[in-house]
């Protein structure tokens, strides 16, 4: 009876995590008569009587409320599509694209063009997986010049770190512009090359090691030692 | 002339000697390679991406699509040609259905999943090893499955039921029957049964028992790799 797993082992689909009533299946998990199995690929993780599975790969999937980076793909009459890496495009109407007020049939180039990049929040996400996004909000906005890295989408909470801990951290050392989308991309910009590249150095390091403790000395000492 | 003793010196129900492991092609969303005897099969997972064309699409659930290809010069014999065949269509085929009882994708409406199985080297049970390091691949890329697919062969060769048959075996002689099979792990529900040829009742059920033995030790390889793979917080 009770749990068969402990708390940050990895469970791969199929694997009984639970016996019992006394536990209930979250994210990743199901039950099977009286078993609780994983099924998905992931670390357990245990939240009183949830059992969840935190998968450590694959695709970014749109969640409403999430703050995204994309690509202006395309202009319809009255919205643009923007890629944001998953499967599915996403929308943003002109209401939510901008307060001024646009004429019938105006240029919408002149807001966002094909190619711009923007930061926005999903308001939405419908059962057939079409995708609102909003660039009403804080820090919502179009991106010019910088550069992006693409990372997991996984990892993105470890590069944020607790309460942006670890992307503040990487800001003050190296005076870069930094923007996180929950999708995986990562823009920057600061004012030399060699900024940029240790803003990304430090960047790769926690994505190459986001399952280890003590990630945060670590980048720390590598900001610190190429301060100079 | 009976078979009496296997040409590779194993037991009658023994396996292969067996490699797996994950996260091979850097590229994909998911991959895997899982190597039986000198059977190596290599297995990469792209998507849900977007499904052309279009009017595949289903609002409902996403699909699974499988290509299942022998590389050239993976055979002991002849030049594989390139390109399909109706054997490489009816394996893709095979493969996808075995995969398609414990995939979940009502997630992906619209969408697609692309599996794709390459078989670098051969000898016997290509589709066998290519449905475990699919299922593998599946995992790796972070979908919903209800449960782990493993696959073996298993058969008559003479008048023996024999595990893991090899290109030898499959060639004997006087005849043989290869039954590839495919189990789910949990319930050892079957997702592939092939069979051509003609075996006695008892003995195909015998198969299938020995089956289900040598599902359970591929089984272990492949959840021992997941493991080995996440260890290092791929």
């Amino acid at each position: 009876m009770g749990l068969l797993v402990k708390e940050r082992d990895v469970a791969i689909p199929g694997d009984e995590l639970a016996e019992g009533m006394d536990n209930l299946p979250a994210q990743g998990s199901y039950r099977d008569g009286d078993k609780i199995i994983a099924n998905q690929l992931g670390v357990v993780t245990i939240q009183g009587r949830l059992i969840r599975i935190v998968p450590l790969r694959g695709r970014y999937e749109a969640k409403a409320g999430d703050l995204v980076i994309g690509k202006v793909v395309n202009i319809g009459f009255s919205s643009w599509s923007i890629d944001i890496s998953t499967a599915y495009d996403a929308q943003i109407s002109l209401k939510e694209g901008t307060s001024d007020y646009v004429e019938r049939g105006s240029d919408l180039t002149q807001y966002y063009d094909f190619g711009d990049l923007v930061v926005a929040k999903i308001t939405n996400v419908s059962t057939g997986k079409l995708v609102d996004l909003t660039m009403k909000g804080p820090g919502l906005r179009k991106l010019v010049g910088g550069r992006t890295l693409i990372v997991a989408s996984s990892k993105v909470p470890r590069i944020i770190g607790k309460q942006g801990s670890m992307i503040t951290m990487i800001k003050d050392y190296t005076g870069c512009r930094i923007s996180v989308g929950q999708n995986g991309i990562v823009w920057l910009s600061g004012s030399d090359n060699k900024s940029e590249a240790l803003a990304i150095e430090a960047i790769e390091l926690i994505q190459k090691e986001a399952h280890t403790e003590g990630l945060t000395e670590r980048i720390k000492e590598l900001l610190e030692k190429n301060k100079k | 002339m009976t078979y009496t003793k296997r040409n590779d010196g194993r037991r009658f129900d023994e396996l292969r000697p067996m490699e797996a492991k994950v996260g091979v092609i850097k590229r994909a969303d998911g991959s895997a390679m899982f190597k039986i005897g000198s059977t190596i099969a290599y297995a990469s997972v792209y998507g849900p991406r977007a499904l052309h064309p279009t009017f595949m699409r289903n609002p409902e659930h996403g699909l699974l699509r499988c290509n299942y290809n022998m590389m050239a010069f993976s055979g002991s014999g002849d030049r594989v040609r390139p390109g399909p065949s109706r054997r490489s269509k009816e394996i893709s085929q095979v493969t996808k259905n075995a995969l398609e009882p414990v995939l979940d994708l009502t997630n992906y409406p619209n969408m697609v999943v692309d599996i794709f199985v390459e078989l670098l080297q051969t000898d016997a049970g290509t589709r066998c090893a290519g449905i475990c390091a699919a299922a593998m691949a599946l995992a790796d890329a972070g979908f919903s499955m209800k449960d782990m697919v493993s696959a073996v062969s298993v058969g008559l060769v003479g008048d023996k039921v024999v595990v893991d048959l090899d290109k030898e075996e499959e060639d004997y002689e006087d005849g043989s029957v290869d039954i590839p099979v495919a189990m789910t792990h949990r319930h050892k529900k079957i997702t592939l049964l092939q069979l051509d040829g003609i075996i006695p009742e008892k003995q195909l059920q015998e198969a299938l028992k020995k089956a289900e033995e040598a599902c359970e030790s591929i089984h272990k390889v492949q959840r021992k790799a997941m493991l080995e793979g996440y260890k290092h917080g791929l």
